[in-house]
């Protein structure tokens, strides 16, 4: 069944705007601003999206408040809200609306402004309020940084795993965000700065930790047929999965396994493809600990070889493994849900308009995003040809 | 949910009647009488089976710390620890009386309801030479 969808829809148009300071503009202004962006670049027009998915950490109401800002009156919408990996599970809500007729053309998007429009206390408060953890939040974790961390711990007490090879995660991102002029953090980096730098809840210190930047994201969806007539590289969704399994860290069954073994199988077997097939990869980089556990869950290498897998500059540019080539949350932007990143860095790979950083010859991609604390993951394989 | 402790008319719910309980420095925990199983959080469901027939039991107190990190914090650090009880289930909690950078995985702890200036407070102490 989940075989029908293999590459029924496909990535037109992206856009970003608002990355690193939005400059005074609101949330919503440079959400639209990259929404317009994707939409004139998927040779549409606002009036031909028919669906509209789009989530915030804050707003319950968020794509009734962007369609109506945008002047859409969709046929299909949805907000569920899936923490970071919200925007990369959208691919198969928006495969099953298309292929059941519901919408053509579907608008996914993306923004808020973390940086220059910071979260007073009250909203944090709020938030905290609204999402009772009462058997977590007595015991103060630093979140979500010390739920990560304790992963981390458990995964270095487990296999091994070094706070140097957590620190390779972070200076490869550097060095591929110093190939993209729209990277925020471009100064140089070192292992050994990510080891000395101020301790947040051990062993993550802050240069483990993803950015907090603004930035908006969009891009198009529509049926691989009608991609072809409307783009010139349309990017075809091969396959995608996602899977939840927990929604606070105590309630994970084994730190160091988490969702993306489900999210990885669908994505993997819907597109019939192995991950020796995969040229490029973007996993969501919110602490460096990540994209070791997502390397190892997708089959990318054994349950515990993640560590030494990133050693040695192999995910660098330059390395046998191109990964997280924008920079990623780490060094390019994290705008607190990151996924719609992933998706735009991959198409343009896939295009070869990624200039400095472009993989030579890439023609697949996978993508996955992570939400909440290891709990929602999502996986996607976007090529240039079906 | 067996709720043997309150009196008629008091909350019945699981949150209700752990927290309740804490207050009163008792620890108690859901077994399934279907299943066997304990589980944490409480809850007024099984999440092994479904079953809505449960009781609340004293678990030994004896745990293992299975992760643990220091959050670094201005007003002064401390630690943050998952624990998993000898029953089961693995909860969040922070191991007290022993210094934060002396935890480690594996460490056995006994619980302990510590009454703090924010209320009762389940937390976990080094159990003995097993430590």
């Amino acid at each position: 069944m989940s075989a029908d969808r293999r590459g029924a829809i496909a990535v037109l148009g992206t856009g970003l705007a608002g990355l690193g300071h939005a400059g005074g503009l609101t949330e919503q202004e440079i959400i639209a601003q990259a929404a317009c962006k994707a939409v004139a670049r998927s040779g549409l027009e606002m009036k031909d999206i028919d669906g509209i998915l789009t989530s915030s950490l804050t707003s319950p109401w968020w794509v009734m408040r962007m369609a109506e800002y945008l002047g859409i009156r969709p046929r299909f919408s949805d907000s569920t809200m899936f923490g970071g990996s919200s925007f990369i599970a959208d691919l198969k809500v928006a495969a099953l609306a298309i292929a059941a007729g519901e919408c053509e053309n579907v608008l996914v998007c993306y923004g808020s402004t973390p940086r220059s429009a910071p979260s007073s206390s009250k909203i944090n408060q709020m938030r905290a309020e609204l999402d009772p953890q009462p058997y977590e939040h007595p015991y103060k974790p630093f979140n979500p940084v010390s739920s990560y961390a304790l992963a981390a711990a458990r995964h270095m007490h487990q296999y091994g795993t070094t706070r140097r090879q957590l620190a390779e995660v972070a200076v490869a991102a550097r060095q591929w965000a110093q190939r993209n002029a729209d990277a925020f953090a471009r100064g140089p980096l070192t292992i050994d700065d990510v080891l000395g730098a101020k301790m947040i809840s051990d062993p993550l210190t802050v240069r483990d930790c993803c950015l907090v930047t603004d930035g908006a994201g969009a891009f198009v969806l529509t049926s691989a047929a009608r991609a072809r007539t409307l783009h010139a590289k349309p990017v075809y969704v091969l396959g995608s999965g996602h899977a939840h399994w927990h929604r606070q860290i105590s309630c994970m069954e084994d730190l160091t396994v988490t969702p993306a073994v489900d999210s990885g199988r669908s994505a993997f077997a819907q597109a019939g493809l192995t991950p020796a097939d995969i040229d490029v990869v973007e996993l969501y980089d919110a602490f460096t600990i990540n994209p070791i556990l997502f390397l190892e869950d997708l089959g990318f290498c054994q349950k515990g070889e993640g560590g030494a897998f990133v050693e040695g500059g192999r995910i660098a540019p330059g390395g046998r493994f191109p990964m997280n080539t924008n920079g990623g949350g780490l060094s390019c932007t994290h705008p607190g849900m990151y996924s719609i990143f992933l998706v735009i860095e991959a198409v343009a790979q896939l295009r070869g308009e990624a200039d400095a950083r472009q993989v030579a010859g890439a023609e697949v991609a996978l993508v996955h995003g992570n939400g909440g604390v290891l709990s929602s993951q999502a996986t996607a394989i976007l090529a240039t040809s079906l | 949910m067996q709720a043997h402790s309150e009196p008629p008319g008091a909350p019945v719910g699981a949150d209700a009647h752990y927290f309740g309980r804490l207050a009163q420095g008792v620890f108690e925990i859901p077994r399934c009488r279907a299943c066997g199983r304990h589980h944490f959080f409480p809850r007024i469901c099984c999440p092994h089976c479904g079953s809505e027939s449960l009781d609340w039991v004293a678990p030994s107190g004896a745990g293992t710390v299975y992760s643990s990190t220091i959050v670094r914090r201005p007003e002064g650090d401390y630690t943050v620890c998952l624990i998993d009880l000898d029953e089961g289930p693995r909860l969040m909690s922070r191991v007290v009386g022993t210094p934060v950078d002396q935890v480690r995985i594996g460490m056995a702890v006994r619980a302990q309801v510590d009454q703090t200036d924010e209320g009762p407070l389940l937390v976990f102490a080094p159990r003995g030479d097993a430590s």
